[in-house]
């Protein structure tokens, strides 16, 4: 409680509320392209696989996480897209 | 007609729970009739908020299973009786339910004439937030002044906007003036600055929240609490009157003295 006062007295101190705004502001940045980005890349890949098969695409997600790579260990994003199929073309 | 407002956060611990307790409780003391609705399944805790939790017979699985009617699941509360909880199951998990039967629900609640119908939603943007945005007309964020809860916060308010629950509506929790004044917090223009929506309230860090939640009588019905304070001033905002936001300023009491006192 005593720290408390003292900090509170102090004059000039304490501007971490800007330091916490800044990052905020980054990382919501990085949020919300990454939202849209995933989209993007989704309506592209649907695209692409159409050319082949027949895709559920409503049951069609994609994602990045954080995956260990099983021989070294080292942890790197990975970009997963799971897209059930209804059907196969012949060439 | 009834009015169902979700209460949500994102991120767990930011006082949804209080936050929910204290609208349900407060809107009931001005009058209302209020249906407070737990959807933390698993996870219960508005009843032990409101401290009901020693009359829960049924719960809302209970309902949704059809084991017993919805009026034998909502419990009456001690203090105020226009005030009804409806308590979430213990024992199963958020799976037990699904946004289609949760709809259902809200529906009859409607049928029920509440005024309004508050729901209580789990931490976190799957299952349980799904079921519990269902049926709602509108959506309210808690979020504290910290950098992951308003991260959180402003993914919920991209889920609500994608749910159709567009401009919810942000109740910034906890706050301490001092903190705030010195820079060392962020404030409720830099909060609604960041996440660009309209401020419901704004709620004082008060140790009366942790004596309530200990006796299970939520702050709205302190006067000396200014949290309870801040969550009338909510409820009168819900009802559609206008109210100034909280002075925080004069609400520093003890440090105030103080600075006054080493005439700084």
């Amino acid at each position: 409680m005593m720290f408390d006062i003292f900090a509170f007295m102090r004059k000039g101190g304490g501007e971490s509320k800007q330091v916490a705004k800044d990052r905020l502001r980054t990382v919501l940045m990085n949020d919300r392209v990454n939202m849209q980005l995933l989209e993007d890349i989704k309506y592209d890949i649907i695209n692409v696989i159409k050319n082949y098969m027949e895709i559920d695409e409503e049951n069609f997600s994609i994602s990045i996480a954080q995956t260990a790579n099983k021989a070294t260990g080292v942890k790197t994003p990975v970009l997963f897209a799971d897209f059930p199929i209804k059907k196969i073309y012949k060439n | 007609m009834t009015e169902i407002i979700v209460v949500t956060s994102g991120k767990g611990g930011v006082g949804k729970t209080t936050t929910s307790a204290n609208l349900g409780t407060g809107l009931a003391l001005a009058g209302k009739k209020v249906a407070m609705i737990d959807a933390d399944i698993g996870l219960r805790n508005l009843d032990v908020i409101v401290g009901l939790e020693n009359r829960i017979v049924y719960d809302l699985i209970d309902v949704v299973e059809g084991h017993c009617r919805l009026k034998q699941a909502l419990i009456k509360d001690k203090r105020c009786d226009t005030l009804f909880l409806l308590p979430a199951a213990q024992t199963k998990d958020k799976d037990a339910i699904n946004p289609e039967q949760m709809l259902k629900l809200c529906d009859a609640l409607r049928e029920e004439e509440f005024d309004y119908v508050i729901i209580d939603c789990p931490a976190g943007i799957e299952q349980g937030f799904r079921n519990a945005i269902a049926g709602a007309d509108r959506a309210v964020v808690v979020t504290t002044p910290e950098v992951s809860a308003v991260r959180d916060a402003d993914r919920i308010i991209g889920m609500l906007n994608a749910n159709g629950l567009g401009s919810p509506k942000l109740i910034l929790n906890r706050i301490r003036p001092q903190l705030v004044k010195k820079g060392d917090m962020m404030s409720v223009e830099d909060v609604s600055e960041i996440l660009a929506v309209d401020i419901l309230g704004i709620v004082p860090d008060d140790e009366n929240i942790v004596v309530c939640a200990n006796k299970g009588e939520p702050a709205v019905m302190s006067d000396k609490s200014p949290a309870g304070q801040a969550y009338r001033n909510i409820v009168q905002r819900i009802i559609g009157h206008e109210v100034p936001f909280m002075d925080l300023e004069k609400k520093e009491g003890f440090m105030g003295k103080l600075k006054k006192l080493f005439g700084s």
